[in-house]
C-alpha cells in the first residue's frame, strides 16, 4: 500500500462534485437522487480513507459511522423514492422544475 | 506498483460510471451506470481493509438501493426517453460551475493539507468480531436508533407511496 | 381724646353697616331701610358730639395701623381726631341726620325708597370716613367713594335721559380733577415718604409745618385741582348745576352742604403744605369762580339751579377766605353755609313738593300765604346767603372772607370781587324770592300749593334757628370758631367789632347787600305783581346780557365744541387703530398661523406620509423582487447551497491569510 491519502481524498472530491453536478444540472428527481447517493458514497469513501490512514485504527471510529451512513442511506432512498413517487402520481411529471408551488 | 494500478483501475470504473450516471439520457443507464459506481466503491473499500463495509455496500447499494432506483424510473416512465426533452435543465451550465467550484475549494484544500503525502499504517485489521463487538458494547445506542429509524422509513414509505382512495366528487384524477 | 380715637372708626362705620344691611332689604321694607339711615346717622351724630367735646381740650390725637407692607416700606392708615375733623364730624352727622329725615317725607311716594335710603348711608358713611382720615390715602378712598354715592345718587332716576346723562357729566368732570389729586399724592409720597397726616412728628404735614420740607408749589395746585374738581371751581363748575337732576334731598346733602364742601376740606386739611403762590392761585381762582357763578345765578329760571350756582359762588368765597386769611376764615364760612344752603335747599324741595314737582320759577309765585312755614323758613336762609347784618350767620362769615381779602397784601381784586359777589348774591336771592313768593300763582299747580307735612317742616325750623345762632360763633368780638380750631381759649372783646378796619368792612358790605336786596325788590315785587307773567324784566332791558348769563356764558357749548369732540375724535382713532391697525395685525398674524398649518399638512402629508409610503413601498417591492429568487425549484436551492458552502469554506479557511 503505497498509495498516498491524498490520492483517495482527490477521487473522493470528484465524485463528490460529480454527482454534485449531476443534482444540480439535472431535470429528472430520480437522477438527482442518483447524485445524492454518489455524493453520499464520497463521504463515506473519505471516512474509510482517513481510519486507514489516521492513528489509531483499532478503534473502528470510521467504520462504524460508514456503516450507520449507508444505513441511514439506505431509509433515506427509500422514504425519498417513495415521495418521488407520490408526487409523480399528482404531477404526472418527475421533472424537479415542474415543482414550484411553494415559491415566495 | 500492483497497489496503484489496482487504485487506477478502481478509481477509473468509480469515477467513470459516476460521469456516465450523471450525463447519459436513458435514465435506466443511468442506474446501470450508478449501480457501476457503486461497485468501484465497493472494490475501493475492500483495498483499503474494511471487508466488511465493502460487502455491505455491494448489499445495500448495489442490491438494494440501485433496484429500488431502477423500480421507481420505471414507476415514473421516465424510462420512455421523449423526444425534444433534454435531459439537463435549461440553465445545467450554472449547476456545473457550481460544481467545479466547490470542486476547486475542495481540491485546493486538500492540496494545502500537510497530510498530502501520507502513508497509511501496516497491519490494520477490521475482523468482523470486532465490528459486531463495537456495535453492541460502545455504538449499541447509534444501533437502536438506527433500527427506529429504518422502522420509521419503511412506516413512511409505505405510507406515502399507498394509492390515494378515489373519491366521486373530486377531480384529483 | 386717645381713648376716643381708637373708637373713631365706628362713625363711619355705623352707616356703611346701614348702607350694607339697606343693600340686601327688599324695596318693600321701607320703614326698616329709612329706620336703618336715620339710626345709624344718629348713633354717627352722637359719637361725633363726644368727639367734638373731647376736642375741646387743645392737642390733637391719631390712631394709625399698618394696611399693607411691600419691601422695606409699609402703607400706613388711620385716623386723626383734632378741632378742625371734629366740627366737620358734627356739622356733617347733623346735617345728614336732618336731611334724612326730611327725605322720609319727600320721597315717600317713591318705589325706590329703600334704595335711596342705602345709598344715602353710603355717602355718609364715605363722607364721615373722609373727614377723619388721618393718611391722604385714606382720604382719597373716601373721595372716591364719595365721588361714587354723588353719582348714583344724582342717576337715581336713571330713566331719565338727562339724569343719567348728569350722573356721567359729574363723574367725569370730577374725575379730570381728582387725576390731579392723585398726581398730588404721589409727588407728595415721593418727597415726604410718608402720606400720614400726623405721626408723632413724622407725618408729611408736620414735616412741612416743622420746615424740613420746604412748600412745593407743584404739590398744593395738584391737590388744588382734585378741590377744583370737587368743589365746582371755575373751570370744572359745569356739572354742579346739571346735578341738580338728581332728587332735592341729595342735592341739599351732596351738592350743598357736604360732599362739595370736601374739597374746601381738603384744602384747609393739607394747609401747611401749601406754598404762598397756590395760595394765591386758590385765592384768585376763588374770587372769580364767585363773581363767574353768582353773575349766572341772576338770570337763571329753575328754583334748584339758581341754588346751584349760589353754591358754586359760595364754594368760591370759601377759597377766598382759606387762600387770603387761613384755615379758619374758609371753615367759618363752610359750616354756616352748609347749615343755611340746606336750609335754601330743603325749603327749595318743600316748594317743589308743595306745588307737585313744577321747578320753574315762573310758574310760581304768592306761595307766602299758602306755605308759610316754609316762606319762614326760606327767608331766614336767604337773609344769611345774602348775608343781613348781625343776626345771620352769613354775614359774619362772609365779612371775615371780605375782611380777610381786605387786609391781604397781595392784591385788592379779590377784594373789588367779593364785593361784587356779595351784591350779585343779594340780587338774585331776592329776585328768587319775590318770583316764588310774592305776587299771584302763575300756574295751577301753584295755587293749589300746600304746606309739607311736619317731618319736612321740622328739619327746615331746626336749621333755621342754627342759620342764625351759629354765626355767633364767629364775631370778631368773641371769634370762638377761630380760636378753636387753633386750639386756644378766644376773649370776648366788643371793641374788636368797632375797629376800624373792621367797621369799613362790614358796612360797606352791609350797605351793599341792602342795596342790592332794595333794588331787586323794587325791580321783581312789581314784576311779580302783575297776574300775566312776562320776560324777565331784566331781559327786557338787556336782551343779550340777559341770554349770555342765561346760557351760562355758553360754557357748556364751548366745552362741547372743544373738549368732547376733540375725546371723541381720539375716541374714534384709538377705535380705528385697534380695529383696523392692530386687529389688521393680529388677522395677518392668524393668516400666518392658518398658512404655516396648511404648509404643515402638506408636509404632512408629502413628506412624512409619502416618504413612509415610499419607504414601505420600497420594502414591499425589494421583498417581492427577493423573492422571485424562491421559485420553488429545490435545484435552485440546492445551488445556493453549493455557492454559500463555498464561501464559506474560502471565508473560513483562507479568509484570515
Amino acid at each position: 500500500m503505497s498509495t498516498p491519502l491524498s490520492y483517495y481524498l482527490v477521487v473522493s472530491a470528484l465524485l463528490f462534485s460529480v454527482g454534485l453536478a449531476g443534482a444540480l444540472a439535472r431535470r429528472n428527481a430520480v437522477l438527482v437522487l442518483i447524485g445524492l447517493e454518489l455524493m453520499l458514497n464520497a463521504a463515506n469513501l473519505n471516512f474509510i480513507a482517513f481510519w486507514r490512514y489516521g492513528p489509531h485504527a483499532e478503534r473502528l471510529t470510521g467504520l462504524m459511522f460508514v456503516i450507520f451512513s449507508i444505513a441511514v442511506a439506505a431509509a433515506e432512498v427509500a422514504v425519498a423514492l417513495a415521495l418521488v413517487i407520490a408526487i409523480y402520481r399528482h404531477r404526472h411529471t418527475a421533472q424537479v422544475d415542474r415543482f414550484d408551488s411553494l415559491k415566495g | 506498483m500492483p497497489n496503484e494500478i489496482v487504485f487506477l483501475l478502481c478509481a477509473a470504473l468509480t469515477l467513470g460510471g459516476a460521469v456516465a450516471a450523471m450525463t447519459m439520457r436513458n435514465l435506466v443507464h443511468c442506474a446501470l451506470c450508478a449501480a457501476c459506481a457503486f461497485a468501484g466503491l465497493a472494490a475501493f473499500y475492500l483495498q483499503l481493509g474494511a471487508q466488511f463495509v465493502g460487502f455491505a455496500q455491494l448489499l445495500i447499494y448495489v442490491g438494494a438501493i440501485a433496484i429500488l432506483i431502477v423500480f421507481t424510473i420505471m414507476l415514473t416512465r421516465g424510462g420512455d426517453i421523449q423526444p425534444g426533452v433534454s435531459g439537463a435543465s435549461h440553465n445545467w451550465w450554472v449547476g456545473l460551475s457550481v460544481a467545479a467550484l466547490v470542486l476547486a475549494c475542495l481540491v485546493r484544500s486538500i492540496m494545502s493539507s500537510p497530510n498530502l503525502l501520507r502513508l497509511p499504517p501496516a497491519n490494520v485489521a477490521a475482523p468482523a468480531r470486532k465490528i459486531g463487538e463495537a456495535l453492541m458494547n460502545r455504538y449499541v445506542m447509534p444501533l437502536q436508533t438506527i433500527g427506529l429509524l429504518l422502522t420509521a422509513a419503511l412506516l413512511g414509505a409505505v405510507v406515502i407511496g399507498l394509492r390515494e382512495p378515489r373519491h366521486p366528487d373530486t377531480n384529483a384524477r | 381724646m386717645e381713648s376716643l380715637v381708637k373708637y373713631l372708626w365706628i362713625i363711619p362705620a355705623a352707616p356703611l353697616l346701614a348702607a350694607a344691611a339697606g343693600a340686601l332689604l327688599p324695596a318693600r321694607r321701607r320703614r326698616l331701610g329709612a329706620g336703618l339711615a336715620i339710626g345709624a346717622m344718629a348713633v354717627a351724630f352722637l359719637l361725633s358730639c363726644a368727639a367734638f367735646f373731647a376736642t375741646l381740650q387743645p392737642g390733637r390725637a391719631t390712631s394709625n395701623f399698618r394696611w399693607f407692607q411691600f419691601g422695606d416700606t409699609a402703607v400706613q392708615l388711620g385716623w386723626v381726631l383734632d378741632p378742625l375733623g371734629a366740627v366737620m364730624l358734627v356739622m356733617v352727622s347733623f346735617v345728614s341726620l336732618l336731611i334724612f329725615v326730611y327725605s322720609a317725607g319727600y320721597m315717600a311716594g317713591d318705589w325706590n325708597f329703600t334704595r335711596f335710603f342705602c345709598f344715602m348711608s353710603l355717602f355718609g358713611a364715605a363722607m364721615l370716613g373722609l373727614v377723619i382720615a388721618n393718611s391722604l390715602l385714606l382720604f382719597f378712598i373716601c373721595w372716591e367713594l364719595v365721588g361714587l354715592a354723588s353719582y348714583l345718587l344724582i342717576g337715581f332716576w336713571f330713566q331719565k335721559p338727562s339724569a343719567a346723562a348728569a350722573a356721567k357729566k359729574a363723574f367725569i368732570v370730577t374725575r379730570i380733577g381728582d387725576l390731579g389729586l392723585f398726581l398730588g399724592m404721589l409727588l407728595l409720597y415721593s418727597k415726604a415718604g410718608t402720606l400720614l397726616f400726623y405721626d408723632g412728628g413724622r407725618g408729611c404735614l408736620e414735616q412741612y409745618a416743622a420746615g424740613s420740607l420746604a412748600a412745593s408749589t407743584v404739590i398744593s395746585l395738584l391737590i388744588f385741582c382734585g378741590a377744583v374738581g370737587k368743589s365746582g371751581q371755575v373751570p370744572l363748575h359745569v356739572w354742579l348745576p346739571d346735578a341738580m337732576e338728581g332728587p332735592t334731598p341729595v342735592s341739599a346733602l351732596i351738592h350743598a352742604a357736604t360732599m362739595v364742601a370736601a374739597g374746601v376740606f381738603l384744602i384747609a386739611r393739607v394747609y401747611p403744605l401749601m406754598s404762598d403762590q397756590a395760595k394765591e392761585v386758590v385765592t384768585f381762582v376763588g374770587a372769580v369762580t364767585a363773581v363767574f357763578a353768582a353773575s349766572i345765578a341772576v338770570a337763571q329760571n329753575d328754583i334748584k339751579r339758581i341754588l346751584a350756582y349760589s353754591t358754586v359762588s359760595q364754594l368760591g368765597y370759601m377759597m377766598m377766605g382759606l387762600g387770603a386769611g387761613g384755615i379758619a376764615v374758609g371753615m367759618f364760612h363752610l359750616i354756616t353755609h352748609a347749615f343755611f344752603k340746606a336750609l335754601l335747599f330743603l325749603g327749595a324741595g318743600s316748594v317743589i313738593h308743595g306745588c307737585h314737582d313744577e321747578q320753574d320759577i315762573r310758574k310760581m309765585g304768592g306761595l307766602r300765604k299758602l306755605m308759610p312755614l316754609t316762606f319762614a323758613t326760606y327767608a331766614a336762609g336767604m337773609m344769611a346767603l345774602c348775608g343781613v347784618p348781625l343776626f345771620f350767620s352769613g354775614f359774619w362769615s362772609k365779612d371775615a372772607i371780605l375782611d380777610a381779602a381786605h387786609q391781604w397784601p397781595v392784591s385788592k381784586a379779590p377784594f373789588y370781587l367779593g364785593l361784587i359777589g356779595a351784591f350779585l348774591t343779594a340780587f338774585y336771592m331776592t329776585r328768587q324770592v319775590c318770583i316764588v313768593f310774592f305776587g299771584k300763582p302763575a300756574s295751577e299747580e301753584a295755587r293749589h300749593a300746600h304746606e309739607s307735612p311736619s317731618v319736612m317742616t321740622v328739619p327746615l325750623a331746626i336749621l333755621a334757628c342754627l342759620a342764625v345762632v351759629v354765626g355767633f360763633f364767629g364775631t370778631p368780638a368773641w371769634p370762638w370758631f377761630q380760636k378753636y380750631l387753633e386750639g386756644g381759649r378766644p376773649a370776648f372783646d366788643l371793641s374788636k367789632i368797632v375797629a376800624p378796619e373792621q367797621l369799613t368792612v362790614m358796612l360797606l358790605s352791609a350797605g351793599l347787600v341792602f342795596a342790592a336786596i332794595l333794588l331787586s325788590g323794587l325791580i321783581y315785587v312789581k314784576a311779580a305783581a302783575r297776574p300775566s307773567r312776562e320776560t324777565d324784566p331784566l331781559e327786557r332791558a338787556q336782551p343779550a346780557v340777559f341770554a349770555l348769563l342765561n346760557r351760562k356764558f355758553f360754557i357748556d357749548e364751548i366745552y362741547d365744541a372743544t373738549v368732547v369732540r376733540l375725546t371723541a375724535v381720539f375716541a374714534r382713532l384709538s377705535d380705528w387703530l385697534d380695529r383696523a391697525f392692530w386687529g389688521g395685525l393680529v388677522r395677518v398674524f392668524s393668516w400666518l398661523v392658518v398658512a404655516l398649518a396648511c404648509l404643515d399638512r402638506a408636509v404632512d402629508e408629502s413628506v412624512v406620509n409619502g416618504g413612509f409610503d415610499a419607504g414601505t413601498e420600497t420594502v414591499r417591492g425589494s421583498g417581492k423582487w427577493m423573492s422571485r429568487f424562491q421559485n420553488g425549484q429545490a435545484q435552485r436551492y440546492l445551488r445556493v447551497i453549493g455557492l454559500a458552502f463555498c464561501g464559506l469554506l474560502i471565508l473560513l479557511l483562507w479568509g484570515s491569510q
